[in-house]
């Protein structure tokens, strides 16, 4: 009994972070820049609701993930323009489009779908599972079976494209000459630009990039997770995956880690729910569903000060001479 | 003579107006889109929300509960904190109020009773706002990120509190409704032109007054210069003296309480129970005005009033138009954080440009 | 032979400021060329212009023969011109190798250029005695040895104009040597070299050709070694520079201030300061000399309550400064000011001034406390002391609802200078008073400086200027590494001697 509740949770955590990985990864990319991408829950949201509605709408999952890719890019170009060129207040600016897209999503999908305010479920055209090769032969075997089929196997493509991201973006970041200009850009933007480097475009690129990453997190959530677009569905994982960043230093491997983590807490919170457990009894849904915020809140109480972000991070490049 | 420096009423009045003007347009496209007509939408919501007696009542009881949150954004900014935990705040507040009220509203009168549920309501409202406080003056925590989260654990814990207060039987998901002692006067009594049982009471005239002390403390007080000092300027502040740590600290729990005291006009005023919700969105409304109305008394005041307009006309034209339901004014609130806060310098050069012209052809 | 760089006719404005106006010289290649002048004498912007930062109003700029437009730094660079500019232009976490690279990483994938570039790295320390490991984290530098990269990359882009500004501000008489060495090498492989600086004895040392700039316009244009210091100081000031002014003869009365064996550690366990002991008497202007960067911005920002110790004592009138028990220096600098130190600000803008607070606002910060009347800000009082201190300090524009951001430099600093004088205090610690300020406004402050002497006050100075350093003080404690390595009498003042003391040769 105990055993196959640690295997659920283990699996449950490995489907739980990629969600956060997609933001974190995004957020990294931007703040790495030196932008400050609070509004990584707003691109959540949208890629979350366009994905599920063109998904639907097409019945073609792919579809919807690309339209999701284009949705959550145009919003990173609009932060893009207020903190970059227009130099504007970065934390207003996401805080803005957090708050535009949570209203926004619902009004467009009543407006569509007449179902206050969500998707109809996708049913058949959500992306299928990934069985890896020679699953049939192991599946009855006592835990090489579990670990073949539940753990390594068996889950949804974007789950692979997820924990695939973080050998990506740690090589992208530290031996590519584009991670070079855009760690520079982090740090010291005068640097970069004395050394000719367009600061400007390189944050532009930072934040397009953003854009992409995080749209995967929403048509997870939408069309990997639950089948629909619900309103608010995010539920704060834009925060969580910027938390983790600061937990991780804004290095791709202890941010996934970080991610993993709330993962982790997130499985364990759904099994723990309906359980009577020692000394306190059940715990009601509702305060279960508040563990990862306060997790999130004792990471940034006991972290932040030894945390180390990018020097350059929220301060708008202005050319002084 | 060419200024690169925009006199104070074009900063102070014509950006802000601009910028408003850019969020309604883009607003009215999205109308369009969604096969409505801006023209007539925007009529309709006028007549709901000033035209019409009993809409004016609602919009000003609105504007009550803005102005509280308003507040607490705008003195938080003040300091250079950006508190989005005022939903939460509000709603621990609405709690604290709830316990006095639900503990003596049997045996305190009225005359107690209000102030008892103000101070309640600001107390439970600034102990919320008191760690994120604490961790940004002590630790460096971001009180962005931890406000947030103190507002998704509000949800859940008064998620839990208010199912335990729900009276037998009940299927409403709130807590007793409160005896009539524990009613705040409603304005209808001394002026009927507002219609009957409108929910706009006194605690209009609370916010005024917390408008003027706000004003007061923050342009004429020591205290105000020092806050304002640690916003513009940490280190310089360090330098003058103030102590940094207990400044983000007090302020906050002042903005906490204020944002508390919103509970106030919410519950009292109008549904004397508490509900599941019940800020429904006015934290947030706080930010729009407190980025809208430039942290100003007048400013905070007029964008409480507009957006309380925008709520009332926003529910009786989603009644009208199932296409525009109310959630849109959340994204219209979202388009005003963004050209008021983001965006507000966007049409500095261009009203410069203007002025410079004007001023050498005159 | 052609000059490598040629200006003609530069101009150019910022809005209703004229940086440059007409400039016209030219610099020869294979020479080491001065450009002097004051703060805001338009030198950094005209090299701004060369390096492509800035595009001039009007006026061309020759490189080598041909008319060049440089529209940016890349295309400086392309035209092998090179800057080492004031503040270091590193990425401070990153190793000196990728400092290098950046901006001619060669393609997508690093590792391959990185084994290319360490080698030429290697081969270019050798050639030119620079000293520098590419594998080092720039943060584990010293200040010389981050000049030294800046200058690495110069040479790496084979840059055959190398533009220097401002570069011995932040060295010590040794590692300034050292530079000096290393440019000399240049010019013989036939390098040309461009010195900015405002430090005369420089110019007269290293450079061959001089051009003075006042202004925005070129003052004056001279071959070293027909010139001599006080004739290139008169060009650059357009008058008599001002000699010694009057004060009373040295009669120091009891200790104000009593510095004994203060330390102080960093977070990561560096020793800052060590073993500080000084004291300062009323009626009498200590001055500290040293090259910034060696303890001083600290030592200052403890005896001005901005930060705690590690440990020692210091006394203000007898009286030990409350610095024990304190986890933190949070609301301290309050209390000092309640004992009579008055502070001004090494960095005016980051500490002493609001600079979005108008001018009146400015006057009372620090001391918002006592300006109240019943709870609230007595304005009358403070409208009209404000106008009396503009009025005294003559500050202009003499307005006191304007935001102070808008002053000039010297300006702002009046404004400082008059409202900490004005709580007439018993210590006065002043940073750096002339930086970034006017001629005329520094001789001003000076006489300020002076007269608060005359009265009785206990005057710390710290001054990376020695010319102010000896027009002003009465002793002077020289400070090298965190440490004191000397103390003379004003009548003691030996430039070589503090120079050695400055570079951390102890006095025997």
């Amino acid at each position: 009994m105990e055993d196959f509740q640690f295997a659920s949770i283990v699996v449950s955590t490995i489907r739980n972070a990629p969600v956060l990985i997609f933001a974190a990864m995004a957020g990294l990319f931007a703040e790495r820049s030196g932008v400050v991408d609070i509004g990584l829950e707003g691109k959540i949201l949208a890629s979350a609701f366009v994905s599920a509605a063109v998904a639907y709408t097409y019945q073609d999952p792919w579809l919807g993930i690309a339209a999701g890719i284009l949705a959550s890019c145009a919003l990173a170009m609009v932060q893009a323009f207020v903190s970059i060129t227009q130099k504007g207040n970065q934390l207003v600016a996401g805080i803005a489009i957090n708050i535009a897209m949570s209203g926004l999503t619902f009004v467009v999908a009543q407006y569509f779908f007449q179902q206050g305010g969500r998707t109809p479920d996708l049913g058949e055209a959500r992306l299928s599972t990934v069985v890896l090769p020679g699953s049939e032969l192991v599946a009855d075997i006592p835990g090489l079976g579990w670990f073949w089929t539940r753990l390594i196997g068996g889950h949804s493509p974007l789950v692979y494209f997820a924990f695939a991201l973080l050998p990506i973006v740690h090589w992208v970041l530290f031996h590519s000459r584009f991670g070079l200009r855009l760690r520079a850009c982090g740090e010291n933007p005068h640097a970069a630009d004395a050394a000719g480097i367009s600061v400007q475009r390189t944050r532009y690129t930072a934040m397009l990039i953003a854009g992409v990453l995080c749209s995967f997190s929403g048509a997870y959530l939408s069309i990997v997770q639950s089948g629909f677009f619900l309103r608010d569905m995010s539920a704060g994982a834009g925060y969580l995956a910027l938390t983790a960043l600061v937990f991780g230093n804004w290095r791709p491997v202890y941010t996934v880690l970080g991610c993993i983590m709330f993962g982790f807490f997130s499985a364990v919170q759904i099994q723990i729910e309906g359980v009577d457990l020692p000394v306190v009894g059940r715990i009601p849904g509702s305060l279960i569903q508040m563990i990862p915020y306060i997790v999130t809140v004792v990471v940034l109480a006991g972290l932040m000060a030894k945390s180390v972000a990018p020097k350059a991070l929220g301060k708008p490049f202005v050319k002084s001479r | 003579m060419k200024t690169t420096e925009l006199p104070r009423w074009a900063s102070g009045f014509v950006l802000p107006v601009l910028n408003l003007l850019s969020a309604l347009l883009v607003s009215a496209l999205v109308i369009h889109l969604l096969g409505e007509s801006p023209v007539e939408s925007l009529q309709i919501l006028f007549n709901s929300a000033v035209v019409n007696p009993e809409g004016l009542s609602y919009t000003l009881f609105y504007a009550s509960t803005f102005v509280f949150t308003g507040l607490a954004v705008s003195i938080a900014m003040k300091a250079g904190l950006f508190n989005i935990g005022a939903e939460g705040q509000m709603y621990l507040g609405g709690l604290g109020l709830t316990l006095a009220m639900l503990s003596f509203d049997s045996t305190l009168s009225a005359w107690l009773l209000i102030p008892l549920a103000i101070v309640a309501s600001a107390l439970f409202g600034a102990g919320w706002a008191f760690i994120p406080g604490y961790l940004q003056a002590k630790r460096g925590s971001h009180v962005v990120v931890t406000t947030i989260m103190f507002n998704f654990i509000a949800a859940g814990l008064m998620n839990y509190l208010i199912l335990k207060m729900v009276p037998e039987g009940d299927q409403n998901p709130a807590s007793r409704v409160f005896d009539d002692a524990a009613m705040i006067p409603q304005l209808s009594t001394w002026l009927p032109f507002f219609g009957e049982n409108t929910p706009l009471n006194l605690a209009f005239f609370l916010a005024l007054i917390a408008l003027v002390i706000y004003w007061v403390a923050v342009s004429r007080s020591s205290w105000g210069y020092k806050v304002q000092a640690t916003g513009l300027n940490a280190h310089a502040a360090h330098y003058a003296g103030v102590r940094i740590s207990r400044t983000i600290i007090v302020t906050m729990l002042i903005s906490g309480g204020l944002a508390g005291l919103a509970a106030v006009n919410s519950i009292l005023g109008s549904t004397h129970y508490l509900s599941l919700n019940f800020p429904a969105g006015a934290g947030f409304i706080g930010i729009a005005i407190a980025l809208m109305g430039r942290q100003h008394p007048v400013g905070i005041l007029l964008s409480a009033v507009l957006f309380g307009a925008l709520i009332q006309g926003g529910f009786d034209l989603s009644l009208e138009k199932p296409n525009i339901p109310q959630e849109t004014f959340i994204f219209i609130q979202g388009l005003i954080i963004l050209f008021c806060g983001a965006m507000e310098n966007m049409y500095a050069p261009a009203v410069l440009k203007l002025i410079n012209a004007t001023r050498r052809k005159g | 032979m052609q000059p490598a760089v040629e200006f003609r006719n530069i101009s150019k404005a910022f809005g209703p400021v004229q940086a440059n106006a007409d400039v016209s010289f030219s610099i020869a290649k294979g020479s080491i060329h001065g450009v002097i002048g004051e703060n805001g004498a338009g030198k950094s912007t005209l090299m701004s212009i060369l390096y492509g930062y800035y595009h001039a109003d009007s006026g061309q700029l020759v490189i080598n023969g041909a008319e060049q437009k440089i529209r940016s730094s890349l295309e400086a660079i392309d035209l092998g011109i090179g800057m080492v500019h004031q503040h270091f232009m590193l990425v401070e976490n990153m190793t000196v190798l990728d400092n290098v690279m950046l901006g001619t990483e060669g393609g997508f994938k690093l590792s391959k250029k990185r084994t290319e570039t360490e080698a030429k790295l290697r081969e270019i320390c050798t050639r030119y005695h620079l000293d520098v490991d590419p594998l080092a984290v720039i943060s584990t530098l010293s200040v010389g040895a981050q000049q030294r990269v800046e200058i690495l990359k110069q040479i790496y882009r084979s840059a055959e104009i190398l533009i220097l500004d401002e570069p011995t501000a932040v060295l010590t008489t040794q590692e300034i040597a050292s530079l000096f060495d290393i440019l000399r090498l240049f010019k013989e492989q036939g390098k040309t070299i461009i010195l900015i600086t405002h430090k005369l004895g420089e110019i007269m040392e290293i450079t061959d050709q001089v051009t003075v700039m006042r202004a925005g316009r070129v003052a004056g244009a001279v071959a070293t070694r027909d010139t001599s210091k006080e004739q290139l100081a008169n060009m650059m000031v357009g008058r008599p520079i001002e000699g010694n002014l009057p004060r009373k003869p040295h009669a120091p009365g009891a200790p104000v201030l009593q510095v004994e064996n203060l330390q102080l550690k960093d977070a990561n366990g560096v020793q800052l300061l060590a073993d500080i002991a000084l004291t300062v008497r009323a009626g009498e202007i200590v001055a500290i000399a040293g090259v910034s960067g060696n303890g001083q911005s600290e030592l200052m920002e403890i005896l001005s309550g901005m930060r705690l110790p590690t440990s020692g004592t210091v006394t203000m009138e007898g009286k030990p400064l409350p610095f024990a028990g304190r986890s933190n220096a949070d609301g301290l600098p309050a209390t000092f000011r309640d004992l009579g130190i008055g502070h001004v600000p090494e960095d005016r803008l980051r500490d002493g001034v609001i600079k979005d607070f108008t001018v009146m606002q400015n006057t009372v910060f620090g001391y918002q406390d006592r300006v109240i009347k019943r709870g609230l800000f007595d304005f009358d009082a403070i409208a009209k002391r404000c106008a009396h201190l503009l009025e005294q300090f003559d500050v202009r524009p003499k307005d006191p609802n304007v935001r102070i951001g808008l002053l000039s430099g010297g300006n702002q600093q009046k404004v400082v200078i008059a409202r900490e004088v004005s709580a007439s205090p018993k210590l006065m610690l002043v940073g750096q008073p002339t930086r970034g300020v006017d001629i005329g406004t520094i001789e001003s402050i000076h006489t300020q400086l002076l007269r608060l002497r005359d009265e009785g006050v206990a005057i710390l100075l710290v001054s990376t200027e020695l010319e102010e350093v000896r027009a002003l003080s009465d002793r002077i404690v020289v400070m090298s590494g965190g440490r004191v390595t000397g103390e003379l009498h004003i009548d003691e003042f030996d430039t070589t001697r503090i120079g050695l003391l400055m570079g951390g040769m102890h006095k025997s």
